[in-house]
């Protein structure tokens, strides 16, 4: 299959998935278990990466900004502006793209192999929206949540990096953090925008991949593979288009 | 009663089955046997509607399910239970909520009346006390046995066992041969069974298709094809020389 092929299946898909659920208090039950399953267990990785980049991103600005003319609150502007309009959003979300797609990709791609997809089609169920929508919707609605917090242990990462370093004072960090905040508001609201696409793309592509796996568990491994790729391009593609669209 | 009406289906210059017509009766096991590659699965998968036939009807009770639309056709889905060669379990389910998933997915029961209901299908097939295991905790045979409980659960008029014997010892699977058919007699059903297991063919078979090339090659029942002279039958049912020694004892006694 060629890409357009792949694209136009992935679209007609889309279609199937965002049909009635059957039942909607299995759909609620299931929509809850994949914010806990997707979103709420990828806090602590989000965590942990988040304090460690606002970190490096304070430390690499300090360390590049020799001249006197800038003041040194400038080092919180750039850590703030940094970490809202791409480390938080497009880094987490693509770290994601790897760990949830994958995980998506080989779950659905198993159930493919072992005809429990097939199982569900028997029953009547509608298998795209069983199985992907809850999870879509899941974490296009709440994976802003968790870059919202990434982004406040992105700032603390590079508050606790710099003091302790003696580049800055808690002070002048923070006067770089309110800096121009009333004009900057709207990178905030853009970034969660384009994470609400993010989380969309690293569910969804991931889905398409795993619910058209052929054969065996080797293909199941492929899929995950062309998931996690393909998500990963599609995140930067829309990363670019979201920004000339909003931005610019 | 299930209609076939000359099907045929290809993958892309593939032709895998050409003009299959068959009638499952009601209340009766009805066996598709045939060589692997020969278009048993396919056929089936036609039938149930996983693949989209090329030319022909598939009729439900005169119910044209190939005509029909994606809801209608979950109507009609809502009344077929299916057991999978893998039994397709659903593998993060425990036994009690892989029976109660269909009647949590379409019916407006109780958690105590579902419940009820699974334990009863469970009990059904002999399945005690293994309520809470996943599936893969159980046995192959058990497994069957399970997924005969979630087939059966939805009360269905028509019932569809891929290879239910394969990977299965001989003494099991006349335990799931006898309870399909037990079952099918039982709830008067229409039961459709693709099988390569000869103890199968000569235990169930109420009535059986031969499946050749993609082709209808003979029908029969169980006494009828210990006699049949066709030759593709004969050499697919009696390979071994044991077998056909036997064939012949049978027809000279």
């Amino acid at each position: 299959m060629n890409l357009f092929e792949h694209i136009g299946r992935y679209f007609v898909m889309l279609s199937s998935v965002f049909s009635r659920p059957e039942k909607g208090k299995v759909f609620r039950k299931m929509f809850f278990n994949e914010i806990d399953a997707i979103v709420i267990n990828s806090i602590p990785l989000v965590a942990f990466l988040s304090v460690f980049m606002g970190g490096v991103i304070s430390l690499q600005t300090a360390a590049n900004m020799s001249s006197p003319l800038l003041p040194d609150y400038t080092i919180g502007y750039i850590t703030r502006s940094s970490t809202i309009l791409e480390f938080s959003p497009t880094i987490i979300s693509l770290i994601l793209a790897g760990k949830v797609g994958s995980n998506i990709a080989s779950e659905v791609g198993t159930m493919r192999v072992t005809e429990q997809i097939d199982a569900l089609e028997i029953m009547g169920v509608n298998s795209m929206s069983y199985l992907m929508l809850p999870k879509i919707l899941a974490t296009t609605f709440f994976l802003p949540f968790v870059v919202i917090i990434s982004m406040a242990l992105s700032l603390i990462g590079g508050w606790v990096a710099g003091v302790q370093s003696g580049l800055y004072s808690t002070e002048t960090y923070l006067i770089g953090i309110k800096a121009f905040w009333h004009t900057d508001q709207f990178y905030l609201y853009y970034a969660l925008v384009k994470t609400m696409v993010f989380g969309f793309i690293i569910t969804s592509i991931p889905g398409y991949f795993g619910y058209y796996t052929r054969g065996g568990s080797l293909e199941v491994g492929r899929s995950s593979t062309r998931a996690v790729v393909a998500s990963s391009v599609a995140i930067l593609l829309a990363n670019y288009i979201l920004t000339q669209l909003i931005l610019v | 009663m299930i209609v076939v009406d000359n099907i045929s289906k290809s993958f892309g210059d593939t032709q895998i089955l050409f003009d299959v017509s068959a009638n499952f009766a009601e209340g009766k096991v009805n066996l598709i046997i045939g060589g692997s590659g020969q278009g048993k699965s396919v056929l089936t998968k036609c039938i149930v509607g996983l693949h989209e036939v090329d030319q022909g009807s598939v009729l439900y009770d005169g119910r044209d399910f190939c005509a029909m639309s994606r809801k209608e056709r979950i109507e009609i889905r809502k009344e077929i239970g299916m057991l999978f060669q893998g039994s397709a379990l659903f593998d993060s389910l425990t036994v009690e909520e892989n029976v109660i998933f269909p009647l949590r997915m379409f019916t407006d029961m109780s958690e105590e009346e579902m419940r009820e209901r699974a334990n009863f299908c469970l009990n059904r097939v002999n399945i005690i006390n293994k309520n809470d295991l996943l599936p893969a905790e159980t046995s192959g045979g058990m497994q069957k046995r399970i997924a005969i409980a979630r087939a059966i659960a939805m009360n269905p008029r028509y019932l569809f066992c891929d290879e239910p014997n394969s990977g299965l010892d001989p003494k099991t699977s006349i335990v799931i041969d006898n309870l399909i058919k037990e079952i099918t007699y039982e709830y008067n059903m229409t039961t459709v069974v693709i099988t390569h297991d000869m103890n199968s063919v000569m235990e169930i078979g109420d009535h059986i298709i031969f499946i050749n090339q993609g082709r209808k090659w003979w029908q029969g029942n169980n006494k009828e094809i210990i006699k049949t002279d066709n030759k593709e039958v004969v050499d697919f049912v009696y390979a071994s020389s044991f077998m056909k020694n036997l064939r012949e004892k049978l027809i000279n006694s």
